[in-house]
């Protein structure tokens, strides 16, 4: 690792540490910065130590591991399609694991146990990524993955739409569309522990596949004749996406954008090399999404603003730039 | 080195290489024909990317059944016109070379270090080393992906159309190299379309029409009117220049 690398990945980390800290001392009950600390170290009083440890963590923590999981998963599928316009969210693999999330809170299966979520989310997005990948390997351009994506993610949309159409009640219609607008609000530390193991095999995979993605940037022969086993790299990758953006789409709905945004933002820090744009993706996703759910609660608005919504707004932009500068390869 | 023993690829039903044996060793060998006559997919097949019958041998080894990294060791392969997808710095495109060597999750050392700075050397690209891939001239980028194929340091070097797209000096350049390759002890397989260059350059010449080998020599020995006449269906100038040979195809017959 260069010098300027490891200032990067360091300034990154800082960053998304500041923002998961900040986050910590936001909340409805006020309180300063001392008691915080105090009941983080284990040393606080029994009502600070609940709001920090049950409430204000949680959301910390799951800000940092979706944003890391989703700049991984941003980076690696660009990587793997050689595609700058590849993301979870613009594939259609985000609305295919919240299609998942919805069959299972509509059908009630989500009421059996914490785990049927998060399977149906994973089972969701394998769903949604077999017919992408299968599509993808037959072309080398952007335009038919972006068509392929765009039909997958209307698809699972017309199917969450069709859940809420036919809502048992308009109780159970909310509670999904408060899910799928994506947010850390309200949840737990039983979340961190579902999403934990999620996001460790989704980026581990990411990580051991680094050497293949950086030999596809000499297309999917080349990489073959580079000794890379092609089958194996487009397997574990669909399994770290599945299992990892499934996970994350569980515990917090679809938060999209982070995974196309990121990897461009951290892309001219690097060398260009798809394995040097890992961690610091990773890194930056997490503190993208530490920073952003710090600000929708500190921005005075009367209703505080879901993050998937606050996070599309800034990826919208990003992306048409990207369409627009990829027109010379279409 | 390489052994083809009535080799014959189809892709997409259709027969494109038919029945080619021979022995492949040493030198740098020119595979010449006209376009669609199934060269490039021989040469895809020996490097092991598309299923073939018959049987190609490695070392004595079947292509189909070595491991894929032992195989990227032996072969290094160079695509016509190669697309790069990333802006990869000069050196680290060459550095992807080394791939094959690298044991998982294990840093790249001095020898790794010392082959790639040996392969920009050779290829004159020292200075280059921090250009990205899209701020090079196609001349550039040719000898760049040159050099990744060089750094792999394999035995058996595959260069499909390494000449096409540039000019006559570069061209030379270009066939310099893979001369040097084969004189460090390399077989060198290269398509080529240029015949003057092809004899001048190649100490032996395989002559594919419509999937088969229909001519195996030297290039004195390959390269009459008549069969150029009869392959690629134009008359043609065969002489000397300055002690060189030349060929020079003049109008359709």
């Amino acid at each position: 690792m260069t010098k300027s690398r490891f200032r990067i990945d360091l300034a990154l980390a800082l960053v998304a540490l500041l923002g998961a800290a900040l986050s910590l001392g936001l909340g409805p009950a006020h309180l300063a910065g001392g008691r915080v600390l105090a009941a983080l170290t284990g040393q606080g009083d029994p009502i600070a130590t609940t709001i920090v440890w049950q409430l204000r963590l949680p959301r910390s923590a799951l800000a940092l591991l979706v944003g890391a999981m989703l700049g991984g998963a941003g980076t690696a599928l660009q990587g793997y399609l050689r595609n700058p316009l590849a993301d979870p969210g613009v594939l259609g693999v985000s609305s295919s694991a919240a299609l998942g999330g919805v069959l299972a809170l509509y059908y009630g299966f989500a009421a059996i146990g914490p785990l049927t979520l998060p399977l149906f989310a994973i089972a969701g997005a394998f769903a949604g990524l077999i017919p992408l990948l299968l599509l993808a390997a037959r072309s080398e351009g952007p335009l038919a993955l972006v068509l392929a994506g765009v039909a997958i993610g209307t698809a699972a949309s017309a199917g969450i739409s069709l859940a809420l159409n036919f809502a048992p009640n308009p109780f159970a219609a909310v509670e999904i569309m408060t899910w799928l607008m994506g947010s850390f609000a309200d949840r737990s530390l039983l979340h961190v522990w579902l999403l934990l193991p999620c996001v460790a095999i989704g980026l581990g995979l990411i990580l051991v596949q680094a050497r293949a993605l950086d030999a596809l940037t000499l297309g999917e022969e080349g990489a073959t004749a580079l000794g890379v086993d092609l089958t194996r790299t487009r397997l574990m990758l669909m399994a770290a996406t599945a299992i990892g953006v499934g996970g994350a789409v569980a515990v917090s709905g679809t938060i999209g954008f982070v995974g196309l945004v990121v990897p461009h933002l951290v892309r001219r820090f690097t060398d260009g090399r798809p394995s040097s744009l890992l961690v610091p993706s990773m890194l930056g996703g997490a503190a993208l999404l530490a920073v952003a759910d710090t600000l929708v609660r500190i921005v005075p608005t009367l209703e505080e603003p879901r993050l998937g919504v606050v996070t599309s707004l800034i990826g919208v932009p990003i992306f048409l730039h990207q369409l627009v500068r990829a027109r010379r390869i279409w | 080195m390489v052994k083809l023993d009535h080799v014959a690829v189809a892709l997409g039903g259709r027969r494109i290489v038919e029945g080619i044996s021979t022995d492949l060793a040493g030198g740098v060998i020119g595979l010449i024909g006209p376009n669609g006559a199934g060269k490039s997919t021989l040469v895809r097949a020996i490097a092991g990317l598309l299923p073939s019958e018959g049987a190609i041998l490695i070392d004595g080894r079947r292509i189909g059944s070595m491991p894929l990294r032992d195989r990227a060791k032996r072969i290094a392969y160079l695509p016509q016109g190669q697309a790069v997808h990333w802006p990869l710095t000069v050196e680290r495109l060459v550095a992807l070379g080394r791939l094959p060597h690298l044991a998982p999750f294990a840093r790249p050392g001095a020898a790794e270090s010392a082959t790639i700075e040996a392969a920009l050397e050779r290829t004159e690209l020292l200075d280059l080393r921090d250009r990205p891939m899209d701020q090079l001239s196609g001349g550039e980028r040719a000898r760049v992906l040159l050099a990744r194929a060089l750094a792999v340091g394999a035995p058996l070097l595959l260069a499909d159309e390494p000449l096409a797209a540039l000019d006559p000096s570069h061209q030379i350049d270009v066939m310099r190299l893979l001369r040097a390759e084969a004189d460090r002890g390399a077989t060198v397989i290269a398509v080529l379309h240029d015949l003057t260059l092809a004899a001048r350059w190649c100490d032996r010449l395989l002559l594919i029409d419509r999937g088969r080998l229909v001519a195996d020599g030297s290039p004195r020995d390959v390269l009459s009117a008549e069969r150029i006449g009869a392959v690629y269906g134009v008359s043609a100038f065969i002489g000397e220049a300055g002690g060189e040979p030349l060929v020079v195809p003049l109008a359709h017959r």
